[in-house]
């Protein structure tokens, strides 16, 4: 019987066409490897393939933008798994976070974690923000980052908003309500905001119906929430975060010099 | 095997797996590392400046370690504490207080000084159009891409203000503080639901004498056309009386300079976000110390 060889069967394997065919470098640390390490994984490729030495310490980033984009991926992992349980009716939709809570292996758990994540998500683009000012990195050449930056707050806080509403319990409606009813006071555009006789809006027909569907918080706003949480704002965010780490990419990050 | 690279123990875990022929290419160890960072910088020939690590390892390690860090804490803190779910929806039962989210439970608090369409829609409009002019606004060449105070201060000082101070003190309010009726209570203390306090409020050109409608709306007008005169006025005067040669300044000819190179644009949008900030701060004095409700009452609008 032939002598059972870990190391052959390993350079079997690492030597196979099929494995080639994937994976195209080793491991070995080589200067040259360590670019290609990079360079040849679309992932890491959102990363030069040298960086400045204060870009890698946690004091300088606080590494505050990764995380931050480290839990929207979370989100959008934990989102799915919700949403394969929820349905957005106001005859359903707190029935099924009962059923996803108690019922659904794991439901709970993902739901705290996509909760949890979501406001971790808002705390840490803060801080990053923070962060960004503290170092003065919007200044040239970064101005239009920083302004995509401040876009990708406000559909953070949107991403969150919106989720909100989704339970259907007494929290979400009337934590939503306080916040939407803003909308009514919009000058113009709502119907109790200043000046809101030039438009002829009324409460059917003004900003926060808009927001609503409808003049009053109920299935409709559910829906539309529902929507927006899951699919407009998510991939909108999305759009504005491969601009912001494009432009990451193109500028460097910032740095003293 | 020796390890032929100082402290640069990472990699050479790499290199086992890799075989030790690597060890050979592996780049020099710095000498001023001296054992105590592990990273081995990669310094072109000739150019002394350069100071550039390989992203693989040394960057994408910390953010790997990060990662796991960040995840293993979000999975003890779901695992220990339920997101909350109350009764089902019913738009027929208001709770009392009914909070907004907390991340919005600042402008909720403006309310208390501020009318809806304000409180709700045009200052939270200027505070993103604010932060997305900030870097056309700020043309202070220096502290890019570092942290320091002294070459920053006015800017640094101006941010803490509107993001510390009113943005996350007012979080903290809304959250901690108010109980039903948005009145104050203190952690601890029995949210009492019954609670009315009286708030004898009156606007601004009453307490002045003023009783005709007309008379009272064009004072309060004036009072807020004279706080942003006054404002810009003082605002002109305190650049311009920056001093020269200040060594922490980019601008040698002090205020006179700077001026010049802000241009009247960008001093007059800073001006205006700078005192529409301050006006926050000024109305919240004037609600607390004398009880004012508006400043100005017109048919349309009140401040
Ligand atoms: C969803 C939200 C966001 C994500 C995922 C994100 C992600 C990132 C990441 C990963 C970086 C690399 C450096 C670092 O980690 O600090 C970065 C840099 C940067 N971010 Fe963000 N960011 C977000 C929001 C913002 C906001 C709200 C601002 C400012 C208002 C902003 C402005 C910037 C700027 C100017 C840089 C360049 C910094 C430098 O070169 O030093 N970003 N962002």
């Amino acid at each position: 019987m032939a002598k059972f060889d870990l190391q052959e069967v390993k350079r079997q394997i690492v030597e196979s066409q099929a494995w080639q065919s994937i994976f195209r470098h080793g491991y070995e640390d080589t200067p040259r490897n360590r670019i290609l390490m990079v360079s040849g994984n679309i992932w890491l490729h959102l990363h030069p393939s040298k960086v400045q030495r204060h870009a890698t310490r946690l004091r300088f980033t606080w590494c505050m933008g990764g995380i931050t984009f480290l839990l929207f991926l979370v989100t959008v992992i934990t989102g799915i798994y919700l949403m394969f349980y929820y349905r957005p009716t106001a005859e359903y939709a707190y029935a099924d976070m009962k059923y996803l809570e108690f019922d659904m292996p794991f439901g709970m758990l993902m739901r705290n974690m996509h909760r949890w994540a979501a406001h971790g998500m808002v705390i840490a683009v803060w801080l990053h923000m923070f962060r960004v000012f503290m170092t003065g990195s919007y200044k040239p050449p970064r101005e239009f980052n920083w302004v995509v930056g401040v876009i990708l707050l406000v559909l953070t806080l949107l991403l969150s908003f919106t989720g909100y509403l989704l339970p259907w319990d007494q929290l979400s409606i009337w934590a939503v309500t306080v916040g939407s009813n803003m909308a009514r006071a919009t000058p113009l555009l709502g119907h109790e905001g200043p000046f809101h006789e030039v438009l002829g809006v009324n409460p059917i027909y003004d900003a926060r119906a808009f927001l609503f569907g409808g003049s009053e918080i109920g299935p409709h706003t559910l829906l539309r929430f529902y929507i927006l949480h899951c699919i407009f704002f998510p991939l909108l965010a999305s759009l504005f975060m491969a601009v912001h780490f494009w432009r990451i990419r193109r500028d460097g990050i910032s740095g003293p010099l | 095997m020796a390890d032929p690279t100082g402290g640069n123990v990472p990699s050479m875990k790499m290199q086992a797996a890799g075989g030790g022929a690597a060890a050979r290419s592996a780049p020099k160890p710095a000498p001023a590392a001296g054992g105590k960072r592990i990273e081995v910088p990669i310094k072109k020939a000739g150019s002394g400046i350069e100071d550039k690590l390989h992203t693989w390892p040394f960057l994408v390690r910390s953010e790997f370690l990060m990662s796991v860090a960040v995840i293993v804490i979000l999975a003890v803190w779901s695992l220990t504490i339920n997101a909350p779910l109350e009764g089902p929806a019913n738009t027929t039962r208001t709770p009392n207080p009914s909070k907004a989210p907390w991340y919005f439970l600042g402008l909720q608090e403006m309310l208390v000084f501020f009318d809806p369409w304000y409180a709700g829609v045009v200052l939270p409009s200027f505070v993103i159009v604010g932060l997305m002019l900030i870097p056309y606004l700020d043309i202070n060449p220096k502290g890019n891409g570092y942290y320091t105070f002294r070459e920053r201060k006015y800017e640094i000082l101006t941010f803490l203000l509107g993001f510390q101070v009113l943005w996350v003190s007012f979080i903290i309010i809304g959250t901690f503080f108010r109980g039903p009726g948005w009145n104050w209570f203190w952690p601890g203390q029995v949210w009492d639901p019954h609670l009315v306090e009286s708030l004898t409020n009156v606007d601004l050109p009453y307490l002045f004498g003023f009783r005709d409608y007309t008379a009272s709306a064009l004072f309060g007008l004036s009072c807020i056309v004279a706080y942003f005169v006054v404002g810009y006025v003082l605002f002109y005067m305190w650049v311009r009386a920056r001093p020269a040669n200040d060594p922490w300044s980019s601008f040698p000819g002090g205020g006179k300079e700077l001026l010049e190179h802000w241009g009247p644009v960008r001093f007059g949008i800073t001006g205006f976000l700078f005192l529409a900030m301050i006006g926050v701060l000024v109305k919240m004095a004037l609600r607390h110390a004398l009880n004012i409700k508006y400043i100005m009452v017109t048919p349309w609008i009140n401040i």
